[in-house]
């Protein structure tokens, strides 16, 4: 399961479903409603992999997780340009393979650790989620967007489940970012600029000085550091 | 291990893989209008906030509706997003929220 479907949170429901008797066909609808965030991953990547060849973005796809997305927007946005290679090292390398090898593990090992929660393995989900997502925060309209997504999806989870309060702040969190107006945004080293590159330097990445970063192809259209 | 559950896989494959691929994929995504893609922009932050919310806030008990939950996972939380912030280092800030959960749940403090 976690090689062919490769979506955690669903695996998690899906014991849950499966142990409770629950019929295929709710555990299929149940993991499509889960999993509906992805269609804003993958809306939110298109911009930027518009050069990439189809058969490759089709396996992109399926390597497209919560991790690999956060990863791959920040360094993308850092640099100002698609890095292809980075993608495939965040979906494949930090979490493709670790996500397959730590199942393994736990077939072959859970049954010996008495009590996980006692090592605080259901707090890293969240704090990774909370931490990558600072790595995205630039100025004010994430800010918004981040605080009033997480507050919406509360509410919504409350009365409805955890999976339409996710869709739903992170529908409508975007929203809300956007009525802050370009010129309160306060934007700190706008993303794809010299001033971004020049924070986030990375390893093998380097910005020029007209304005240009890697190939000129891969920047998305429209990614005007206006803001 | 049972092989139906193989079969179960591929299924939930088949109804995860339309939503990853269909923004990568339709023609029309790469020519979107600016306002869109700033749209897009702030896509990350609120999903990913609002993924961390639900999990730390909101506890739903086998069979029952979702509660809203308050507990030393909070303050993991806090901490770790006050970590990523000054670090600049994930890797501070999981350790740093590991550990105070770590902690209390061992003195029996949550």
């Amino acid at each position: 399961m976690s090689t062919i479907a490769f979506a955690g949170a669903a695996q998690f429901a899906a014991v849950g479903y499966v142990a409770g008797g629950l019929p295929w066909v709710a555990i299929a609808l149940l993991t499509g409603l889960l999993n509906a965030r992805h269609l804003l991953y993958s809306a939110s990547l298109a911009p930027w992999l518009r050069e990439v060849p189809r058969r490759r973005r089709a396996v992109m796809a399926h390597l497209l997780t919560d991790e690999a997305y956060a990863l791959t927007i920040a360094h993308f946005r850092r640099l100002g340009w698609a890095d292809t290679r980075g993608y495939w090292i965040a979906a494949i390398a930090v979490t493709f393979i670790p996500w397959n090898l730590a199942t393994l593990a736990g077939v072959l090992l859970g049954g010996q650790i008495p009590d996980p929660s006692r090592f605080g393995i259901d707090i890293i989900f969240p704090a990774a989620m909370v931490g990558l997502a600072v790595g995205l925060i630039t100025g004010r309209r994430e800010i918004v967007a981040a605080l009033s997504g997480a507050a919406i999806a509360v509410v919504v989870a409350l009365g409805t489940s955890a999976s339409i309060g996710i869709i739903v702040g992170g529908v409508v969190g975007p929203f809300l970012g956007l009525l802050v107006p370009a010129r309160a945004a306060k934007e700190v080293a706008p993303l794809g600029t010299e001033a971004s590159a020049a924070r986030y330097s990375m390893p093998g990445a380097h910005y020029e000085a007209d304005g240009t970063a890697g190939e000129a192809n891969d920047r998305p259209a429209g990614d005007e550091p206006d803001r | 291990m049972s092989t139906n559950l193989v079969w179960l896989a591929l299924l939930m494959f088949a109804v995860t893989y339309p939503s990853r691929a269909l923004g990568l994929l339709a023609p029309a995504m790469d020519r979107l209008p600016k306002v869109v893609l700033d749209y897009l922009q702030l896509v990350g932050p609120a999903v990913l906030a609002a993924l961390a919310a639900v999990a730390v806030m909101v506890t739903t008990e086998e069979g029952g509706s979702p509660t809203f939950h308050v507990g030393v996972e909070w303050l993991a939380l806090f901490l770790c997003l006050g970590l990523v912030a000054w670090r600049k280092n994930l890797f501070l800030g999981l350790a740093g929220a590991v550990i105070v959960v770590v902690v209390a749940r061992n003195l029996g403090l949550a």
